[in-house]
Protein backbone atom coordinates (compact mmCIF):
# COMPACT_ATOMS: atom_id res chain seq x y z
CA UNK A 1 0.00 0.00 0.00
CA UNK A 2 2.16 2.84 -1.13
CA UNK A 3 2.67 5.62 -3.56
CA UNK A 4 5.17 8.31 -4.35
CA UNK A 5 7.77 8.62 -7.06
CA UNK A 6 8.16 5.30 -8.83
CA UNK A 7 11.90 5.12 -8.33
CA UNK A 8 11.93 5.65 -4.65
CA UNK A 9 10.69 3.11 -2.15
CA UNK A 10 8.05 4.35 0.33
CA UNK A 11 9.16 5.66 3.75
CA UNK A 12 8.39 2.44 5.65
CA UNK A 13 10.36 0.31 3.18
CA UNK A 14 13.26 2.73 3.54
CA UNK A 15 12.92 2.71 7.32
CA UNK A 16 13.52 -1.04 7.44
CA UNK A 17 16.33 -0.68 4.91
CA UNK A 18 14.88 -2.27 1.78
CA UNK A 19 16.70 -1.71 -1.49
CA UNK A 20 15.84 -2.39 -5.12
CA UNK A 21 18.27 -4.87 -6.65
CA UNK A 22 16.90 -5.46 -10.12
CA UNK A 23 13.80 -5.18 -12.28
CA UNK A 24 13.44 -7.41 -15.29
CA UNK A 25 10.16 -7.54 -17.16
CA UNK A 26 7.41 -8.33 -14.68
CA UNK A 27 9.78 -9.62 -12.03
CA UNK A 28 11.47 -7.41 -9.51
CA UNK A 29 14.09 -8.27 -6.94
CA UNK A 30 14.55 -6.35 -3.71
CA UNK A 31 16.74 -7.00 -0.73
CA UNK A 32 16.72 -6.39 2.98
CA UNK A 33 20.15 -6.24 4.61
CA UNK A 34 20.29 -7.83 8.07
CA UNK A 35 19.80 -5.34 10.88
CA UNK A 36 19.92 -5.84 14.64
CA UNK A 37 16.94 -3.58 15.27
CA UNK A 38 14.66 -5.80 13.15
CA UNK A 39 15.30 -8.91 15.22
CA UNK A 40 12.32 -10.77 16.68
CA UNK A 41 14.18 -13.09 19.02
CA UNK A 42 17.18 -11.55 20.79
CA UNK A 43 18.33 -15.02 21.93
CA UNK A 44 18.86 -16.22 18.36
CA UNK A 45 19.14 -13.03 16.30
CA UNK A 46 16.42 -14.22 13.91
CA UNK A 47 14.52 -11.41 12.17
CA UNK A 48 10.92 -10.82 13.24
CA UNK A 49 8.31 -12.50 11.04
CA UNK A 50 6.59 -9.15 10.67
CA UNK A 51 9.63 -7.84 8.85
CA UNK A 52 9.25 -10.58 6.24
CA UNK A 53 5.55 -9.69 5.93
CA UNK A 54 6.46 -6.05 5.34
CA UNK A 55 9.09 -7.00 2.74
CA UNK A 56 6.73 -9.23 0.78
CA UNK A 57 3.95 -6.64 0.83
CA UNK A 58 6.33 -3.95 -0.33
CA UNK A 59 8.04 -6.00 -3.02
CA UNK A 60 4.61 -7.10 -4.30
CA UNK A 61 3.48 -3.51 -4.63
CA UNK A 62 6.71 -2.70 -6.40
CA UNK A 63 6.08 -5.51 -8.89
CA UNK A 64 2.76 -3.92 -9.85
CA UNK A 65 4.56 -0.65 -10.56
CA UNK A 66 7.09 -2.48 -12.70
CA UNK A 67 4.43 -4.14 -14.88
CA UNK A 68 4.43 -2.76 -18.44
CA UNK A 69 0.69 -2.01 -18.27
CA UNK A 70 1.06 0.06 -15.13
CA UNK A 71 0.29 3.74 -15.63
CA UNK A 72 2.62 5.86 -13.52
CA UNK A 73 -0.11 8.36 -12.72
CA UNK A 74 -2.20 5.65 -11.06
CA UNK A 75 -2.44 4.90 -7.39
CA UNK A 76 -2.91 1.56 -5.71
CA UNK A 77 -3.51 -0.16 -2.40
CA UNK A 78 -3.08 -3.72 -1.14
CA UNK A 79 -6.42 -5.55 -1.01
CA UNK A 80 -5.11 -8.68 0.61
CA UNK A 81 -1.99 -10.73 1.05
CA UNK A 82 -1.51 -14.29 2.23
CA UNK A 83 1.91 -15.30 3.49
CA UNK A 84 3.27 -18.79 4.21
CA UNK A 85 6.34 -19.04 6.39
CA UNK A 86 8.59 -21.99 5.59
CA UNK A 87 11.56 -21.37 7.85
CA UNK A 88 13.15 -18.66 9.98
CA UNK A 89 15.56 -16.35 8.16
CA UNK A 90 19.18 -17.10 9.10
CA UNK A 91 20.68 -14.32 11.21
CA UNK A 92 23.38 -12.01 9.84
CA UNK A 93 22.32 -12.70 6.23
CA UNK A 94 20.42 -10.44 3.89
CA UNK A 95 16.99 -11.46 2.60
CA UNK A 96 16.13 -11.32 -1.07
CA UNK A 97 12.52 -10.80 -2.11
CA UNK A 98 11.38 -11.56 -5.61
CA UNK A 99 7.90 -10.55 -6.71
CA UNK A 100 6.08 -11.05 -9.98
CA UNK A 101 2.95 -9.26 -11.09
CA UNK A 102 1.51 -11.94 -13.34
CA UNK A 103 -1.77 -10.24 -14.22
CA UNK A 104 -3.20 -6.75 -14.29
CA UNK A 105 -6.84 -6.04 -15.07
CA UNK A 106 -8.54 -2.66 -15.12
CA UNK A 107 -8.93 -2.54 -11.35
CA UNK A 108 -6.92 -5.40 -9.88
CA UNK A 109 -3.32 -6.62 -10.01
CA UNK A 110 -2.27 -10.13 -8.96
CA UNK A 111 1.18 -10.74 -7.54
CA UNK A 112 3.17 -13.63 -6.11
CA UNK A 113 6.31 -13.26 -4.10
CA UNK A 114 9.06 -15.26 -2.47
CA UNK A 115 11.52 -14.31 0.26
CA UNK A 116 14.74 -16.32 0.36
CA UNK A 117 18.39 -16.16 1.30
CA UNK A 118 20.88 -18.29 -0.60
CA UNK A 119 18.49 -20.12 -2.90
CA UNK A 120 14.97 -19.61 -4.17
CA UNK A 121 14.49 -23.37 -3.75
CA UNK A 122 14.76 -22.95 0.01
CA UNK A 123 12.32 -20.09 0.62
CA UNK A 124 11.87 -18.29 3.92
CA UNK A 125 8.32 -17.33 2.96
CA UNK A 126 6.02 -17.06 -0.05
CA UNK A 127 3.06 -14.81 -0.71
CA UNK A 128 0.13 -14.12 -2.98
CA UNK A 129 -1.47 -10.71 -3.04
CA UNK A 130 -4.12 -8.68 -4.84
CA UNK A 131 -3.89 -4.93 -5.31
CA UNK A 132 -6.62 -2.45 -6.13
CA UNK A 133 -5.69 0.01 -8.85
CA UNK A 134 -7.02 3.54 -9.12
CA UNK A 135 -7.72 4.10 -5.44
CA UNK A 136 -8.37 7.69 -4.30
CA UNK A 137 -5.02 9.36 -3.94
CA UNK A 138 -5.66 13.07 -3.51
CA UNK A 139 -4.09 14.44 -0.37
CA UNK A 140 -6.45 13.89 2.55
CA UNK A 141 -8.87 11.71 0.51
CA UNK A 142 -8.70 9.08 3.25
CA UNK A 143 -9.26 11.39 6.20
CA UNK B 1 13.05 -17.10 24.82
CA UNK B 2 14.80 -16.68 28.15
CA UNK B 3 12.90 -13.57 29.26
CA UNK B 4 9.58 -15.30 28.62
CA UNK B 5 10.67 -18.49 30.40
CA UNK B 6 11.79 -16.46 33.43
CA UNK B 7 8.47 -14.61 33.51
CA UNK B 8 6.55 -17.89 33.35
CA UNK B 9 8.60 -19.34 36.18
CA UNK B 10 8.00 -16.39 38.46
CA UNK B 11 4.42 -16.02 37.20
CA UNK B 12 4.99 -12.37 36.28
CA UNK B 13 4.07 -12.14 32.60
CA UNK B 14 4.54 -8.52 31.53
CA UNK B 15 3.54 -8.19 27.88
CA UNK B 16 4.86 -4.64 27.57
CA UNK B 17 8.24 -5.77 28.90
CA UNK B 18 8.26 -8.55 26.28
CA UNK B 19 7.52 -6.01 23.53
CA UNK B 20 10.27 -3.74 24.81
CA UNK B 21 12.67 -6.69 24.86
CA UNK B 22 12.31 -7.51 21.14
CA UNK B 23 14.25 -5.14 18.89
CA UNK B 24 11.62 -5.11 16.11
CA UNK B 25 8.60 -4.42 18.34
CA UNK B 26 10.68 -1.70 20.01
CA UNK B 27 11.48 -0.29 16.55
CA UNK B 28 7.74 -0.25 15.80
CA UNK B 29 6.98 1.34 19.18
CA UNK B 30 4.34 -1.30 20.01
CA UNK B 31 2.43 -0.81 23.26
CA UNK B 32 0.13 -3.21 25.07
CA UNK B 33 -2.79 -2.37 27.31
CA UNK B 34 -4.34 -5.11 29.35
CA UNK B 35 -7.50 -4.90 31.38
CA UNK B 36 -8.32 -8.28 32.85
CA UNK B 37 -8.43 -10.70 29.95
CA UNK B 38 -8.96 -7.94 27.39
CA UNK B 39 -5.89 -6.81 25.48
CA UNK B 40 -5.51 -3.87 23.15
CA UNK B 41 -2.30 -3.44 21.20
CA UNK B 42 -1.25 0.00 20.03
CA UNK B 43 0.96 1.04 17.12
CA UNK B 44 1.56 4.76 17.73
CA UNK B 45 1.75 6.73 14.52
CA UNK B 46 5.22 7.61 13.31
CA UNK B 47 6.37 9.12 10.01
CA UNK B 48 8.44 6.05 9.24
CA UNK B 49 5.25 3.94 9.01
CA UNK B 50 4.05 5.79 5.91
CA UNK B 51 3.54 3.86 2.69
CA UNK B 52 1.66 6.36 0.59
CA UNK B 53 3.15 9.83 0.94
CA UNK B 54 0.37 11.49 -1.07
CA UNK B 55 -2.64 10.61 1.07
CA UNK B 56 -0.79 9.99 3.45
CA UNK B 57 -1.46 6.39 4.54
CA UNK B 58 0.31 3.78 6.64
CA UNK B 59 2.25 1.11 4.72
CA UNK B 60 0.48 -2.22 4.24
CA UNK B 61 3.63 -3.96 5.42
CA UNK B 62 3.57 -2.11 8.74
CA UNK B 63 -0.11 -3.02 9.13
CA UNK B 64 0.62 -6.67 8.29
CA UNK B 65 3.38 -6.91 10.87
CA UNK B 66 1.27 -5.20 13.50
CA UNK B 67 -1.48 -7.80 12.93
CA UNK B 68 1.06 -10.57 13.39
CA UNK B 69 2.39 -8.97 16.58
CA UNK B 70 -1.17 -8.58 17.90
CA UNK B 71 -1.87 -12.28 17.31
CA UNK B 72 1.32 -13.36 19.08
CA UNK B 73 0.61 -11.13 22.10
CA UNK B 74 -2.82 -12.71 22.48
CA UNK B 75 -1.28 -16.19 22.35
CA UNK B 76 1.31 -15.25 24.99
CA UNK B 77 -1.53 -14.06 27.23
CA UNK B 78 -3.81 -17.06 26.73
CA UNK B 79 -1.26 -19.87 26.96
CA UNK B 80 1.72 -20.65 29.14
CA UNK B 81 4.17 -21.14 26.26
CA UNK B 82 7.79 -20.27 26.93
CA UNK B 83 8.81 -20.08 23.30
CA UNK B 84 7.50 -17.52 20.89
CA UNK B 85 4.79 -18.89 18.57
CA UNK B 86 5.97 -19.23 14.98
CA UNK B 87 3.71 -17.93 12.25
CA UNK B 88 2.82 -20.73 9.84
CA UNK B 89 0.67 -18.54 7.63
CA UNK B 90 -1.31 -15.33 7.80
CA UNK B 91 -3.95 -13.81 5.52
CA UNK B 92 -4.41 -10.08 5.71
CA UNK B 93 -7.42 -8.17 4.37
CA UNK B 94 -6.91 -4.44 3.98
CA UNK B 95 -10.28 -2.82 4.55
CA UNK B 96 -9.56 0.91 4.70
CA UNK B 97 -6.46 2.99 4.24
CA UNK B 98 -4.52 3.51 7.46
CA UNK B 99 -4.62 7.17 8.36
CA UNK B 100 -1.59 8.86 9.89
CA UNK B 101 -2.88 8.35 13.44
CA UNK B 102 -2.45 5.68 16.15
CA UNK B 103 -3.70 2.19 15.28
CA UNK B 104 -5.26 -0.25 17.76
CA UNK B 105 -5.45 -4.00 17.57
CA UNK B 106 -7.36 -6.84 19.13
CA UNK B 107 -7.18 -10.61 18.66
CA UNK B 108 -9.25 -13.70 19.31
CA UNK B 109 -7.78 -17.17 19.58
CA UNK B 110 -10.36 -19.03 17.50
CA UNK B 111 -8.93 -22.44 18.25
CA UNK B 112 -6.14 -23.47 20.53
CA UNK B 113 -4.78 -26.88 19.65
CA UNK B 114 -1.85 -28.71 21.15
CA UNK B 115 0.54 -27.67 18.41
CA UNK B 116 -1.22 -25.06 16.33
CA UNK B 117 -3.42 -22.10 17.19
CA UNK B 118 -5.75 -20.21 14.87
CA UNK B 119 -5.94 -16.49 15.63
CA UNK B 120 -8.08 -13.72 14.16
CA UNK B 121 -7.18 -10.06 14.53
CA UNK B 122 -8.71 -6.73 13.73
CA UNK B 123 -7.17 -3.26 13.60
CA UNK B 124 -8.94 0.05 13.87
CA UNK B 125 -8.14 3.70 14.34
CA UNK B 126 -10.63 6.34 15.37
CA UNK B 127 -13.72 4.16 15.17
CA UNK B 128 -13.82 0.67 16.60
CA UNK B 129 -16.60 -0.34 14.19
CA UNK B 130 -14.65 0.75 11.13
CA UNK B 131 -11.74 -1.69 11.03
CA UNK B 132 -8.84 -0.83 8.73
CA UNK B 133 -7.51 -4.39 8.47
CA UNK B 134 -8.27 -7.94 9.56
CA UNK B 135 -6.27 -11.14 9.56
CA UNK B 136 -6.46 -14.82 10.32
CA UNK B 137 -3.49 -17.05 10.71
CA UNK B 138 -2.06 -20.30 12.03
CA UNK B 139 0.68 -20.25 14.63
CA UNK B 140 2.90 -23.12 15.71
CA UNK B 141 3.14 -23.26 19.49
Amino acid sequence: MFDGTPHELPPYAQAIGMEIVDVEGRVCLLKLPYREDLVGDPDTGVLHGGVITACLDNASGWAVRCHEEWDDGESMATLDIRIDYMRPALPQQEILIEAQCYKITKYIAFVRGVAFQSSKDDPVATSVAAFMIGTPNAQGANL
Amino acid sequence: MKLLADMRQSNTLDLQAVMDHLPYTRFMGIRVEQRGTEITTIMPFDDKLIGNTNLPAIHGGAIGSFLEITAVIQLLAETSIERFPKTVDISVDYLRSGKPVDTYGTAIVTRLGRRVANVRCELWQEERLKPIAASHGQFLL
